[in-house]
Parts: structure tokens; sequence; C-alpha cells
């Protein structure tokens, strides 16, 4: 027997495992770097068959993103002079000319204002809340606690017929406010239960002294509480942006125009003769980015998001 | 935790509650509500309010888009035709088959690849955080694209089975074929939510002392035999909750399909969820899809309620 721990895998085992994984993490984002890649594709290349991997890059899917175009013939275009920017030159040579821009970027700025404003809200009332969870003793905790866990088990279309009903009556259909109330009702579960978990985690032995200071109860929470528990604060806001910017489901239903958000429209973005592929690309790439950097950036707190709480490394 | 309570904290216990009341101005309890209060509210209005409203519309014949006609009781009506409709038992069987296999794919090969991670290889941070990256994309997107990925003769995943298995990338349709469209929602489905069994089965696997293989070890316990009677036993709690988690999502399941099949082809893939907002939003049967989302709520919270009395049961062992 060697003289490290007998628990510690072999150097063999070490490389089949790695070998393993390394294989299936690249499997993994493959689909993801087609998304990107397509993004750089002309149309033409974009469904070529068999699929292209060595292509000429242009940045076409993205200026069709961002603007309407109309077609025009060569001699219309002619008289036009010549081209402003790229942008112009790009969509000339399809012999169409810019007329505007699209609808993309509204509804990309609809996501930043619905998703920043629940997330918002969501962490200022789950912070107040599982603070009180943590620190009094409310009566029936253990109730109220999974009574708030248990609005995450309705399937979302079956909360939408009501909300639907209810928003219609109010006039909150197809609004920035009613949206964000209404993804704040659904990332409050996620935002009490992860911040009980880490408020929890401060002793309290440091409010009680504050308090001994003199202090009162409300100070003791803004001064002592609140920064120890600025990371966990920090990792659930980004849970509940990242929620908030993911979700359909009550946006293709509750918006139409004014209020949507980016992924209801991304799928619909149409181009000459059907989807236009690339465009579609470009517009998911910008869309999933930061997501795909808030997650490099939470990857330890990763785990006990998406668990509410239950699993802590 | 008592006994090593600190000097204040001692201070504030010997403190009468009555005195404290009186110099903090507000009772303990009444500060309490003050926290809880707003958030307790917010979830009254935004869920148990439409809760509560949706229970009395699925006793009733309302239709939302006609504003004027008189709102009938109709008892239960409309429970008893959800549960003698062959659509919703279809729609059932969709998403039973949608949820069983995804969550066998899934516990399967996220066991397997968190056991091979905690072989901790050179780089295995790394790649972990690589492997995770697909559960946190919006769903539609992602579904969205995967329509294109699965094109016949275009697509990259036709392309890419049609150059490991020999057969034309044009003979064959996954999201347009009645056999292969349920297992292309299941690929999309194991493809983005692997990582997310692997990462929980990480942390059981790591929340194992390595006492306990030395013990084992110096029992001169066979791999094979250690891995069944510690790996297995002392991971299964944390995997479980997985899958209680996968579970309740994929029962929900709505927008990655919605987007991938919209429920076809015919209705193959119409999971319940996308069954309902037919019903509710396409064909305004607000009464009857009512009771379709209250039979969905109980059966999600029977079968969760159920479920994590077995887990807690193998968690005590």
């Amino acid at each position: 027997m060697s003289a490290t721990s007998v628990t510690e895998p072999t150097g063999r085992v070490k490389w089949i495992a790695g070998i393993v994984v390394v294989g299936y993490a690249l499997v993994t984002l493959i689909p993801m770097v087609w998304i990107m890649l397509t993004g750089f594709k002309t149309p033409s290349d974009a469904i070529s068959y068999p699929p292209k991997l060595v292509f000429q890059p242009t940045v076409e899917g993205y200026v069709n993103l961002f603007t309407t175009r109309t077609r025009m013939t060569p001699e219309q275009i002619e008289g036009l002079g010549p081209a402003e920017n790229f942008a112009q030159e790009i969509v000339r040579e399809r012999g169409m000319v810019i007329v505007g821009a699209s609808r993309f970027g509204e509804r990309f700025l609809n996501s930043i204002i619905i998703g920043f404003g629940s997330t918002f809200l969501s962490i200022l009332l789950g912070t107040l809340a599982a603070y009180g969870f943590s620190r009094f003793k409310v009566p029936l905790t253990d109730d109220l606690m999974f009574f708030i866990l248990s609005t995450r088990m309705m399937p979302p279309i079956a909360v939408a017929i009501p909300i639907f009903l209810m928003y219609r009556t109010l006039g909150l259909s197809d609004t920035h406010l009613g949206m964000i109330l209404l993804y704040t009702a659904v990332n409050i579960s996620l935002a009490v239960w992860l911040l009980k978990g880490f408020i929890d985690e401060i002793p309290r032995e440091y409010e009680e002294a504050a308090l001994i200071d003199g202090y009162t109860r409300f100070q003791a929470f803004w001064k002592v509480v609140l920064p120890q528990a600025a990371t966990g604060i920090a990792s659930t806001a980004i849970f509940c942006l990242i929620f908030a910017w993911n979700e359909y489901a009550f946006a293709v239903l509750l918006t139409s125009g004014n209020a949507q958000t980016a992924p209801p429209f991304i799928p619909t973005i149409i181009g000459v003769g059907g989807l236009d592929w690339p465009a579609v690309a470009a517009g998911a790439t910008i869309f999933l980015l930061p997501v795909l950097v808030f997650t490099v950036v939470l990857r330890k707190h990763l785990l006990r998001g998406i668990t509410f709480g239950a699993v802590r490394k | 935790m008592t006994d090593k309570a600190s000097v204040p904290e001692r201070m504030v216990r010997a403190t009468p509650p009555g005195v404290a009341r009186t110099v903090r101005g507000l009772s303990d309890r009444a500060l309490a509500w003050l926290f809880i209060g707003p958030t307790i509210l917010l979830l009254l209005a935004i869920n148990i309010f439409p809760l509560l409203w949706t229970i009395y519309l699925s006793f009733t014949n309302y239709r939302a888009n006609r504003f004027n006609r008189d709102v009938e009781w109709v008892g239960l009506r409309n429970y008893e035709r959800v549960l003698t409709d062959d659509d919703i038992w279809q729609a059932m069987q969709a998403t039973a088959h949608f949820v069983v296999w995804t969550i066998v794919l899934q516990v399967l090969i996220g066991f397997t690849l968190a056991w091979l991670i905690n072989a901790k290889f050179r780089g295995s941070n790394f790649w972990t955080t690589i492997i995770v990256l697909p559960m946190m994309l919006s769903p539609a997107v992602v579904g969205n694209f995967w329509t294109f990925l699965y094109q016949p003769q275009i697509g990259l995943f036709n392309a890419v089975v049609g150059f490991l298995t020999g057969t034309d990338p044009a003979s064959f349709e996954m999201i347009g074929d009645v056999d292969l469209a349920p297992w292309a929602i299941v690929i999309v489905d194991t493809w983005m939510w692997t990582p997310f069994v692997m990462l929980i089965c990480l942390a059981g696997l790591r929340s194992i002392p390595a006492y306990v293989y030395e013990a084992a070890e110096i029992d001169r316990a066979s791999a094979w035999r250690q891995f069944w009677t510690i790996t297995v036993p002392m991971v299964l709690p944390f995997l479980m909750l997985a899958v209680l988690f996968r579970g309740i999502e994929n029962f929900k399941m709505f927008d990655l399909v919605v987007q991938l099949t919209g429920g076809g082809p015919g209705s193959v893939t119409e999971l319940a969820s996308i069954n309902l907002k037919r019903e509710a939003f396409e064909k305004w049967r607000t009464g009857y899809s009512s009771a379709f989302a209250i039979v969905l709520f109980v059966t999600v919270f029977g079968l969760a309620s159920i479920y994590v009395k077995a887990l807690n049961k193998v968690k005590e062992r």
C-alpha cells in the first residue's frame, strides 16, 4: 500500500474521470456555442445543408435584430446616395434599407426594468420577512414558511387565470407595475427561504450587543445584520433577477406590447420567408450572456440558490 | 447553544420582557409583524386571493371572453368533466412520460458526473462551472433555439446523429414525428437540468466524511461493496431532494416545451400546463380550466407531501 490516504483516488482513476467529465462538458457546450455562432452567419449560411462550421462572419443578424427594413429596387437605393454607416451598407447589399429601430430594444429594456424592479422589491420585503422569522418568536413560523414555499407549487398557468382577470379589472394588464408585483410575489418565496438561511448564520450576539449599547431593534437590523448579510443578499438578488429575466409563461399571457419582455419576443423575430435565424440567435446571445456571467459569479452559492437553501455546502 | 450563551445574551434574558417592551416602545410581537407583514400581505393579494378566486370560478360556467353573460353556479360539473375528459388524461400521460424519463436520465447521468467530479481531478471546479451553465438559461429561449437544432436537414442535432449513426439527417424529424417528439423534449430537458441533479449529488458526496471509507478499507470491504453500502445510502437523501425539485418543476413544465413543440405533433407533447393554457386562454373555458388548475395543484401538492414524508424517513435512517 502506498503512503497516501486510502480514500484518495489513484492517478489513473482521476485521468479517466477527468476525460469523461471534460467530454460531457464539451458536448453540453455545443448548443450554446452554436447559438452564438449562428448569430454571426448570413441567413443562407445559417440554413445551409450540411450545417456550416466554417463561414464568413457577419453582423447582419445583429443589424436585423435591432432594425426594421424595407425592400427597395436597385434604382431607388441608387438614388439614396452613399450608405451612412456599416449597418446601412450590409442591409443595402440585400436590396433593402433601414427604416427604423426594431422593437427588440424596447423589449430588452422592459426585461431590465421588470427584472430589476421585482428583484429590488423581493429583496426589500424578503430581507425584512427573513429577519422577522429568524429573530422573533413568530407564532406558527414553520407553517408560515411552508405556506410561503407552497405558493411555488402552483403551475404558473393556473395562477395566470385569476391574475389575468384581476389585472384586467385593476388595469394592471400589460403594465410594468403589474409584472413587477407578479414577479415579486413569485420570487418572494425564494428570497425569504434563502435569506432566512443566511441570517440564521449570523450570530445573534452581535445584535444583542448593539441593543445593549442603546440601538433600537431597527437600528440593530440596519447597522449590524444587513452588512453581515450582504453577500447572502447579493446572491439572493442575482437569483431573483435571473428568474424574472428568464420568465416566459406570465409574460406571454399577461403582456402584449407595452410591458412585454424579451423571452416571448425573441422567438417571433420574422425575416424574409420564415424565422430570421441569425437575428433570433443574435437576440438569444445578447439575452443569455448576462445570465452566463452571473452564473460564473454565483458559482459558490449556486447550489443553495437552486434548492431554496435546503442544501448548503 | 444555551450553555454557550454570551454575556449580552444572558443579560437580555435576565431583563423582564415587560421592561424591554416599555423601553423599546413597540412589543417584539408587533415588531415581528412589521417585518413579516408586507410579505404576507403581498402573498395574500397575489397568491391566496387568486387561488380562492380560482376555486370559486371552478364551480361556475364563467368565460373570461364574455363580459356580460350571467355567471351560473354549476356545482361539481366542471370537475366531473375534467376527470372524464380524454384529452386531459392524454395530457396527464404525456406529462407522466416526460416527468419519469427526465428524472431517470437526469439521476443516472447527474449522479455519474458528480461521482466522477468527486475524484477531484485537476480543473474539476472549472469544468463543473461549464457543465452548470445550461440550467440558468431562459427555458423559452432555449426551447426556441432547439427547434433550430432539431431541423431535419439544416439542424445540427440531426447532422451529428446522422454522422454518428450513418443515417440520413433528413430522414427523421425530432419534433415533427409522433414517436420522436416525446423524446425530443426529454432530451432538451435532460441537457438543461442534469447539472442540477449533479450539483446536489456532489454536495451529498462531499458530505460523506473520509473516515467512513477509511474504516471500510480497514475492514477490507471491496470498492463495489463500499459504493453500495456507503456512497449510495449517504447520497440518497440528497438525490431524493433533487428528484422532488425536478418532479415539481417538470410537472408544471410549460415554457420550454411550448416553444419547442407547441404540444405537437397533434397533441403527443401536450403536457398538462400546455393543455391548461389552451383551455383557459384559447378556448376561454375559464370555469372548466379553473377546475383543471385546482386538480393539478392538488395533485402536485398531494404527491409532494407524500414524497416529503418518505424523504424524512430516509433522512432519519
